[in-house]
Formats: structure tokens, sequence, C-alpha cells
């Protein structure tokens, strides 16, 4: 049995020993050895969970591990009475947790090995932290994967949530990163509420929160086909949360400025795994989702308008991954999408083949940007199809996978989406052909601008460079982009950055040396393909890309549909998963034919305009230049989210700080005029009133002891005298009385 | 001639204490002070010895005898104080002596 608990705490484990101690001491190597040999560790496990799931029959493919409570049992209400609210650490990997572990420890081992060359012009303390926030990250979105009950998914879920703040904030000094990560932070909090609330429902609706106790509880309910019920409304509160996660419409503007964290970031937690969390918590939330057909028509409509729309918006995006971005949201819609019309199973699959496409995407994107020494405007590259041809080559692979040409991996999954969505709303389906046309051609416009043609930035050569670095580090300025060049000056500019506060002498020192580290740079200033450590992940991720999806083939086009047979356990009993059999192979040819039609014609027409003629680019801009400017403003949601929410929480805090001014403070400081008056009363009163009467009684005996203590006059004549008087009164007394 | 009775004794005796009280009451001197109390205490003993004289009685010459022994105290112990009070002072002036007022 393997120990599942350890697939997410190697990476903690790592995590914890490179933030406690690697951030001070540890040098380069000895961080992303730490951190890629945890990763790795992890996908070991993983790995092992898979085999072992695999070999298992499919009834019994589930592995549970209780490590032990969390929260004790606390009676709380729910709808059934007093019920028993119990969390436990409960970590469950069944078929769609293994393949989820499978994609996050993969790609995620990739990506370390990447990053490892990748941020190596970082000062070694940010070098540390950054392999700290990425293991802590995998550590979560494991945990978060093989979480057994909602509870524990939203620790994961949360956690994700923190280190993608942490990772795109990742150079905090830089004021546009640390307003992205704030903004992720931000937009998703408003996602997590809703599956906080949807997390405190079910427990109310169900007096549990453990998935299978919930789905089985689910199972004796009726489909809420005709009205909303409670289940709809679990189901809204969850899909709130995965919007805001897998950044759909209207959640989706974090994700496009998340791209200022550095590119081995954007590939793993949004491009490949922690985006397509949402998608996973609707697949793991299947049957309660099945119970809510609204719902689910929902989502496939969000899923479609986030697809065709993100695609749109990457049509005219010049920031290489800002594109990215956009085509990060697109596929991620059509996961919805499936999801919304019951495909849970080919959303996972296409989730699993769009991580390694999506990730590859990105790498190579990474590694365009390093060459071109930070460059990430699409406008200033081109032609380096020569120079770089590993990268052209492996992302090639990767932008026709994610257009849906055969026999690639992102061809399957898609196809698969595209048949389900035909059956289930054909208008929908024209919404994702349309869909594919744009991708197709965004990604073809990608390749075309950045790899084909001739170069179009400014000279590279190294003196010219390290001139710029050392003036920036002289400057105290960032070099404008996320990637570091080659060569000594772009580390003395990292350094200003982000480094101790060595000022002054020191970094002008260190600058100068880059200057002379200029001439060793001659030889590696021209673009060039990245070192080994970054092309492998590119080729293992192209190798992925290419094959991926031959897991999956559906059973249409005469493959084994493996990938679904090892999930139908996990959606077993859910109604319109079956449907997916009564697909006939005529309407599967059909939509095959027309996705793959739609996708070589949007490549075509991207040929056309950026490579065959690019003069009727300029003139067909300005014919639709609203639209363009539209477009290029991501249809202004930033905009209209800045004038209405932003403005207006803006305009609601500063009301509501007049009303504090005023009415709260004045309230306060009327109690405090009241009590000073009170005070000021009682003073007076004790003053003159209390110690009037107290200083009075004190003189009148004063007064009357100083008459009295006369007779005392220390005199023994005069008391010998008063003696003798007195004696004559009592005895004149005696005397005449007698 | 009349015969001496206990009224001739006790007018003696009156007079002499009357001499002693006046003595005590004005004089200044602590001496003559001193003195007149022990003009007094004699003018007890007189009334002393003549009742025991007039009742043939031996108890009043006894508590005379008392008196007696009680006064030569009293002088020794007053003259003592006078002599202490003397030496810080330098003064017999009994007005002097009046660190016990209020």
């Amino acid at each position: 049995m393997t120990p599942l608990w350890l697939i997410p705490l190697i990476p903690a484990a790592a995590a914890t020993v490179n933030g406690l101690v690697g951030i001070r001491w540890f040098p380069r190597g000895l961080s992303a050895l730490v951190a890629t040999l945890a990763i790795g560790a992890a996908f070991v496990l993983s790995a092992g969970v898979f085999a072992g799931l695999l070999q298992a029959p499919p009834g019994e493919r589930m592995i549970e591990t209780l490590l032990g409570d969390w929260i004790p049992q606390i009676p709380l209400a729910t709808a059934n009475g007093i019920g028993m609210f119990k969390v436990t650490w409960l970590l469950r990997a069944d078929a769609l947790a293994a393949v989820m572990l499978l994609v996050v420890t993969g790609i995620g081992l990739l990506i370390h090995v990447y990053a490892v060359a990748y941020m190596r012009d970082e000062p070694s303390g940010a070098y540390a932290r950054f392999f700290c926030y990425l293991n802590l990250f995998c550590a979560f979105m494991l945990l978060l994967v093989l979480a057994g009950n909602f509870v524990v998914l939203f620790v994961g879920w949360e956690g994700v949530g923190l280190c993608s703040y942490l990772l795109i904030g990742f150079w905090y000094r830089k004021t546009s990163a640390a307003n992205a990560g704030r903004k992720a932070f931000i937009v998703n909090r408003i996602g997590d509420l809703g599956f906080l609330l949807a997390i405190f429902l079910v427990f109310y609706t169900f007096g549990t929160v453990d998935f299978r106790e919930v789905a089985s509880a689910v199972a004796a309910r009726p489909v809420e086909a005709a009205g909303l019920g409670v289940l709809s409304a679990i189901c809204l509160l969850l899909t709130l949360g995965a919007v805001g996660k897998s950044a759909q419409i209207p959640l989706f503007v974090w994700l496009p400025d998340a791209m200022e964290g550095p590119t081995p970031v954007s590939a793993l937690i949004h491009a490949a795994t922690m985006v397509t969390a949402g998608v996973y918590l609707i697949a793991r939330t299947a049957a309660l989702f099945m119970h809510a057909p609204l719902v689910m028509q929902a989502i496939a409509v969000v899923g479609a308008a986030t697809a065709l729309l993100a695609a749109a918006v990457g049509l005219v995006q010049h920031d290489i991954k800002r594109v990215l971005a956009y085509s990060t949201i697109s596929p991620i819609g059509y996961m919805c999408l499936a999801a919304g019309v019951g495909a849970f199973g080919a959303a996972i699959f296409h989730l699993a083949t769009h991580a390694f496409f999506k990730a590859l995407l990105f790498l190579g994107s990474g590694s365009v940007i390093h060459a071109l020494g930070g460059e990430q405007d699409m406008r200033r590259m081109g032609g380096l199809r020569t120079r770089m041809p590993l990268t052209f080559a492996t992302m090639a692979i990767a932008g026709l996978a994610l257009a849906g040409i055969p026999p690639l991996s992102g061809f399957f999954s898609k196809d698969e989406i595209q048949v389900r969505v035909f059956e289930a709303h054909p208008w929908l389906f024209a919404v994702a052909l349309l869909t594919t046309l744009v991708t197709a051609f965004y990604i073809a416009r990608l390749m075309a601008l950045t790899f084909m043609g001739s170069y179009r930035g400014g000279p590279w050569s190294p003196v010219a460079s390290a001139a710029a670095a050392s003036t920036a580090a002289a400057h105290g300025v960032r070099h404008p982009a996320d990637a570091p060049a080659h060569g000594q000056a772009q580390r003395a500019d990292h350094e200003v950055t982000h480094g101790p506060a060595l000022r002054g002498p020191t970094s002008m020192a260190r600058s100068a040396g880059g200057a002379g580290d200029a001439a060793h740079g001659a030889l590696r200033g021209a673009p060039h393909d990245a070192p080994w450590t970054m092309t492998l992940p590119l080729i293992v991720l192209a190798v992925g890309a290419l094959a991926a999806g031959w897991a999956g083939v559906p059973a249409t086009m005469g493959g084994s549909d493996a990938l679904g047979r090892f999930l139908t356990p996990v959606f077993a009993g859910l109604a319109s998963n079956a449907a997916a059999a009564h697909a006939g192979r005529g309407t599967a040819l059909g939509v095959m034919i027309a996705s793959v039609l739609a996708a070589v014609a949007g490549g075509l027409a991207a040929r056309y305009l950026y490579v065959t003629r690019p003069e009727v680019r300029p003139v067909l801009a300005l014919r639709w230049r609203g639209l363009h400017a539209l477009l290029y403003a991501g249809f202004r949601v930033d905009a209209l989210y800045d004038a209405t929410i932003v403005r207006g929480t803006l305009a609601a805090a500063r009301g509501l700080r007049a009303i504090d001014l005023r009415v709260l403070d004045g309230a306060v400081d009327g109690v405090g005029v009241i009590a000073r008056t009170g005070a000021w009363l009682s003073h007076m009163l004790d003053k003159y009133l209390v110690d009037g009467v107290v200083n009075a009684v004190a003189r009148g005996a004063g007064r009357g002891s100083f008459l009295v203590r006369r007779l005392q006059t220390g005199l023994v004549q005069n008391y010998a005298l008063m003696m003798v008087l007195g004696l004559f009164a009592f005895l004149t007394l005696y005397l005449l009385g007698g | 001639m009349t015969p001496i009775t206990p009224y001739h004794y006790l007018v003696l005796s009156a007079a002499l204490f009357t001499t002693g009280l006046v003595g005590v009451l004005v004089r200044r001197n602590i001496i003559v002070v001193l003195m007149s109390i022990e003009l007094m205490l004699n003018a007890v003993n007189i009334n002393l010895a003549a009742f025991a004289w007039e009742r043939q009685h031996a108890v009043g010459q006894v508590f005379a005898i008392f008196v007696v022994a009680v006064a030569a105290a009293e002088a020794a112990v007053g003259l003592g104080i006078i002599l202490a009070f003397f030496r810080n002072k330098e003064t017999l002036n009994l007005d002097d002596l009046d660190i016990m007022r209020w």
C-alpha cells in the first residue's frame, strides 16, 4: 500500500526546509536539488498510486488514508435535526485523483527542472524562496487533489491560492507584480466565499462533508430538473468557487495579470494545474451537479462564452504571455463546457492534455523571453525559427495540439468534448467550433510572429545590453520584463531589485563587472536555445503533447478510450455519462471533420495574414479598429470592474469613512464630552461641597480647641488654683445644700 | 481662762492650712511653694494629733507620724526635682516651668 500522505507531505517538508533554512544558507544548487528531489519523490509515489489503481478491478479503484481527526464531533444544526460536524484528515485516491496526481507531479517535476536554469540569475535567497513557494504550491495542490472531504479540499484550495499570490508577486518590488498578486488573491476571494458557503450548505443539507457520503446521499434525492432547490444552490455556490479559481467569466480578470509572475509559475500554476482546480472541483462533486441540470446548463454556457471570448481577446494581444494567458482561459472554458454537458471524463481528459501542451507553450515562451533578454512583446520578435530550432519545434507541436490537429493530444480531448456538446446543445457546439477556429488563428499568429519572418527587435549586441543593464542598475530600476537574460549584467540588475540592501558603490561595482563580462557574453549574445535543463522539459512535454491523447482515443474512432474507462468508476451511475455510448459514428465523424476544418481554416487565415500578406493587417486593423481596441482591452472588463466595483467599493469606503468621522466619532466624542462634563461637575461637588464640609468640621474643631486648650497653661499653680476653686465650689454646694 | 478645746486646734490648723494654701497658689519660688506644702501637711498633722488627744485614741498619732514620714520623702523627691530643674533652666521661678502647656 502506497503511503498516500507522503505525497503532499514531501513537497511540504522540502518547502519548509527551503523556507526556514534555505533562504538564508543554502547555495542555489542545494535548494534546487531539495525542491526537485521532493517533487520527484512525489511523482514516483503518485506513479505508484496510479499503477496500483490501474491494476485494481474497476470497483475497487480507491485508496484511502485516514490521518486522524481534525475537528472532533461538534453538534450543529442541520436540515434533519442536530448533526455531528466532524472533519477528518482523510486522503482518498480514486481514478480521478490519480490522473490529477500524475499531471500535478509530472508537470510539476518538469517545471522544477526548467526553473533550475530559468531562475538561475536570481540571488540565492530569492532562488530558495522561489523553490520554497513552488514546493509549497505542489503540496497544497496535491492535498487538494487527494482530499476526501470538502474541508480538506478547501485547505488545499486556499493553500494554492496563497502560493499563487506569493508567486505572482514573487518580484514584489515591482509594483505591477505586487498588484497582480493582490488582484488574483482578491478576485479569488469572491469565488472562495462561494465555495465556503457551499460547504456550509452541504453540511446543513446532508450532515456530512465527506465526498462519498454526500454522493450517496444525493443519489437518494430527485433531480431538480424543473426548479432550483437546495442542490442547485449548492452547485451554484460551488460553481462560483470554480469560476473564481478557473478564471471563467466573470472572474477571469486576474489570470492575464498573473503573468507578472516568473514564467515557470505561469506554466505550472496559471496554465497546467491550479486553474484547473475549478474543473476538478466540479468533476469531484459531479454527483451533486448531475442533480442540478439547470446549473449544469449555466456552467456550459459560461464555459462556452469564456472559451470564445477569451480566445477572441487572445487574437490581438502583443505580449506573448498575455496571449497564452487568454489561451489558458479559453481551454478551461472548454473544460467547463464539457463538465456542463455532463462529460466529466472528457473534461478531465482535456485537462490532462491541456496541461501538457499549455505548460509546453509557456515554457517555450519562457525560453524565447529568456533568449531575448526579457522581451515579451511579439512585435519585437520574429525569425527565431532558425536560431531556436528546438524551442520552435516543441512549441509548434504544442500549438498544433492546442489547435486540435490530429493526431496530437488536443485533438482527441477536444473532439470528445465537441461530440458531447453537439449531442447536448447544438448551438453551444457552434460556439465551440468558432472557438476552435479562433484558437487555431491566435496560436498560429503567435508562432508566426515569434518564429517566422525576420527579427524585428533591437540589436542584441552584448555591449549594448550590458550597458543598458548597468544603466538600469545605476538607476535602481528593474529590467522591464521578468525573464533575466544571460550574463553577469542582469544578475547585478536583479540584485539591485531583490538582493540585500547593497546600494551605491557595490551595485555600481557589480554592474562594472557585468560590463567586463560582456566579452564572454559576445558569443552568447544572439538568441539561441536554452541549456539542457530547460530544453529537456520542453522535449518531454512535447512527447506528452504528442502522445497523451492516445490514452483516451474515443471508441468512435476505433480507440480504446483507456482513460475514459479508467475514470468510469468515479462517474459511474451518473445518468448522462452513459449518453456517451449513444454517440453515433456518423455524428462523431461529422463533428471531427468540422472541428479539424475549423482549426485548419483558422491556421491558414493566420498564415495568410501574418506570413503571406502581412501588409493586409494594418488595413484590417484600421477598418475594425473599434473591435480591435475592444478586444485588445479584453472587452474592457477590467475597466468595467474598475468603474463599478472598485470605484463603488472606494466610494462606499469613503462614505463609511465620512460616517465614521461624523457619526461614530461624533458619538464617541459626545460620550467623551458628557463624561468630561460629568467629571467636572463631580470635581466641583467634591471640591466645594464635600471638601467644604470636611474643612468646616476641621476648622470648627480647630477654633473650638483653640479656646479650650488655653486652660492647659502648663503652670502647676494654675492647676492647683483650679482644684482649690473646684473644692470651694463643691464645699459650698455641700454646705448650702446640706 | 477657758480650757483649750479641739475647736482651738481646728482654728489653728485651718489658719496654718490657709497660709500654706495661699503660699502654694501665689508664690513663684519653687522652694517656697515646697515649704508651703509642708505647712499644709503640718496643719493636717495638728488636726490628727488634736483629735487623737480628744478621743484618747492612738490611731491619729500614728497617722501623724506617717504623714511626717511621707513629708520627709516628699521633701527629698521634691528637692531632687528642683535641683534638676535648676540645672536645666538656671531659675527657680515657677512661671518658667510651663513646657507642659497646650
